[in-house]
């Protein structure tokens, strides 16, 4: 392999671009939410560091970064270091197989195209699934290795909720991969490319109901209102990280917060298109439509915590179980046999 | 490139230690994390051999085998669980009520 | 010395270190985690070795969903840390140390006898067709369709099997 070659150095620079992006992203949305959060509640929101308060995530990090590390004192060392380094890597990792462009010459810099997007694997939708799994780990041990109450019963319902809806979360997408036929998400997004204007042949049309199981079981996986009863305030104290401080508790928020942008990254490319899009997909910078889109579902996401009221954690679990698996299992099989009638 | 043999060698190492802990370890959850090992060696020899030798059987009895540990795991678990509401300890040792 | 071969090693190190470890670790929080590292260690061996379908749901499955499952018992029965530390000592003072030779000659007598077949085909035609997932999704519905339909019916009796013997019926046993 050729360590100078352009292709090498685009690969390079867009894994070291994905994990810039991620981290500001992170930033971001804590404006975003604080902003809209406080517009929903009719009030100003944060105004006074930077203009319109825009600079307000930069006070946050470096009030967090200096922050005293607090550690409980029977705490299992080892695992109270480890669970949100394995919370932050997982959500990350995940974020790494998720393409957000279509394969671009950087406007003729490189001879070969490039796929946006830092790793093509053919079974990159599993990959998502594997690495989210492993990112409830991180919650278990937190709770765990805390050594107190209120974070052991946080982490054990955290978890048993997101390992519950990963059910519902993984039949959506297998309704999806049958319809495209394809388990490497470049290729659905490529599925889903053509009709007029590129957006008529969206699996949002066809599928409406796995979009909206899909985002329901996003939302439960990443912990997010209003299914946030174990980290709820009132409830838990905070749930699985209520004994961390400073840089480990910014890393738990970094980890659900890239989470969510993973959820909707991977929502917009299965469901809306990814990137196609009018005009802009044949002019090479079909990455606007894939942000414009990922957007308005982060905003979703936020707009659903601000409106809704929480479940209690039996109706929660209820819910995910008794309602939707079996919606998500009814809508496979409807989708198995439409695509067995119109296409075999 | 890794050859047939380093796989069999490494999946024979593996499978040593499992058996070693399902013998000389007296915690019923290691015992069962040690047949764990167990299974999962012999799923890397499966893999191996059907590299080797061309065909996908090898994956596809080990996607069935995974399943069956799946299962099984659940089970012992659940036994594991059941025991230890009667004497609370994980000490195999410790359940000798039916000895003859 | 090619990449393929580095790789084997690194991840064969990895399986070997933290399976050792498991065995060998006295809480058994740490042996769920070092198990799960063996697991991501394996998984890196199957993509060596073209299967990476297998690699996926060996993580999706073992790593994410039994490996829960083990670490859920072991937070509930938190039997106070000190007699799990003591359970896993042994009496007789020589057993682990005869115990340990003999799995080395265990293993010895594995390599040697594994590796006295030479009449493979050592480098592998390599039909890339049939590691596809849709070729293997075809084999198990097709060849292997009987072995499918019964281990969902095993799953089916370990679920229930499990949440039977686990649950709390004073009285029934």
């Amino acid at each position: 392999m050729d360590f100078l070659a352009p292709e090498a150095i685009a690969q390079l620079a867009i894994l070291g671009f994905v994990f810039f992006m991620l981290l500001n992203s992170a930033a971001i949305m804590v404006y975003v939410e604080r902003k809209v959060a406080a517009r929903i509640q009719q009030r100003m929101g944060p105004t006074l560091v930077g203009p319109a308060g825009m600079l307000q995530p930069l006070a946050d990090i470096i009030k967090l970064a200096m922050k005293e590390y607090l550690q409980p004192k029977s705490a299992d060392p080892i695992l109270f270091a480890l669970a949100p380094i394995i919370s932050a890597a997982a959500a990350f990792t995940a974020f790494a197989v998720v393409p957000f462009g279509a394969e671009t010459t950087f406007f003729g810099l490189l001879d070969r195209p490039v796929p946006l997007q830092v790793a093509d694997v053919n079974v990159a939708i599993l990959w998502v699934f594997a690495v989210t799994s492993m990112g409830v780990y991180g919650i278990v041990l937190a709770g765990y290795s805390s050594n107190s109450k209120y974070s052991l019963l946080g982490a054990l319902r955290s978890s048993a909720q997101m390992i519950s809806y990963e059910l519902s979360y993984g039949m959506a997408i297998a309704a999806v991969i049958l319809l495209a036929n394809t388990m490497s998400i470049r290729g659905i997004v490529e599925a889903q490319s053509g009709g007029f204007l590129d957006t008529t042949r969206w699996f949002l049309w066809l599928q409406p109901i796995g979009f909206f199981i899909f985002m329901t079981a996003g939302v439960a996986e990443t912990n997010r209102a209003p299914f946030d009863f174990p980290e709820a305030e009132q409830e838990l104290v905070a749930g699985y990280h209520t004994e961390y401080s400073s840089m480990s508790f910014a890393m738990f928020f970094l980890a659900e917060y890239i989470n969510m942008v993973t959820v909707s990254a991977i929502a917009t490319n299965l469901y809306l298109g990814g990137w196609n899009g009018p005009f802009l997909d044949d002019l090479g910078v079909g990455w606007i439509w894939f942000l414009l889109k990922l957007s308005f579902l982060l905003f979703f996401y936020v707009w659903m915590r601000w409106t809704l009221p929480r479940y209690r954690y039996d109706q929660l679990m209820a819910f995910g179980w008794k309602f939707l698996l079996p919606l998500s299992v009814i809508n496979l099989l409807v989708t198995a046999a439409g695509v067995l009638y119109f296409a075999g | 490139m890794a050859e047939l043999n380093h796989y069999l060698i490494l999946s024979g190492v593996l499978f040593t230690i499992g058996t070693a802990g399902v013998l000389l370890r007296r915690n019923l959850i290691t015992v069962l994390l040690s047949i764990e090992v167990m299974l999962n060696a012999v799923n890397l020899t499966f893999i191996a051999f059907g590299h080797f030798l061309g065909s996908s059987d090898g994956q596809i009895i080990v996607f069935f085998v995974i399943t069956v540990a799946a299962a099984e795991a659940a089970v012992g678990l659940a036994l594991v669980i059941a025991l230890f509401r009667h004497v609370e300890t994980l000490n195999p040792d410790a359940f000798r009520q039916l000895r003859g | 010395m090619p990449v393929n071969l580095i790789l084997f090693y690194v991840f064969a190190a990895i399986a070997v270190i933290t399976t050792l470890l498991v065995v060998v670790q006295s809480n058994p929080v740490y042996s769920v985690l070092l198990l799960i590292g063996s697991f991501i260690g394996l998984a890196g061996l199957y993509v060596l070795l073209n299967a990476p379908f297998v690699a996926v749901i060996q993580i999706i499955v073992y790593a994410g969903a039994i490996m829960v499952l083990f670490l859920f018992v072991v937070m509930l029965l938190n039997a106070p840390r000190e007699e799990v530390v003591q359970s896993n000592l042994i009496d007789a003072s020589g057993t682990r140390a005869i115990g340990g030779l003999l799995a080395i000659a265990f293993a010895a007598e594995l390599a040697w006898a594994l590796t006295r077949s030479r009449g493979l085909a050592v480098s592998a035609p390599d039909e890339r067709a049939s590691y596809s997932v849709a070729a293997i999704g075809q084999r198990i519905f097709q060849e292997y369709a009987f072995a499918f339909e019964a281990t969902s019916i095993l799953i089916l009796v370990a679920m229930v099997g499990a949440v039977t013997l686990a649950s709390r019926h004073s009285g029934k046993r």
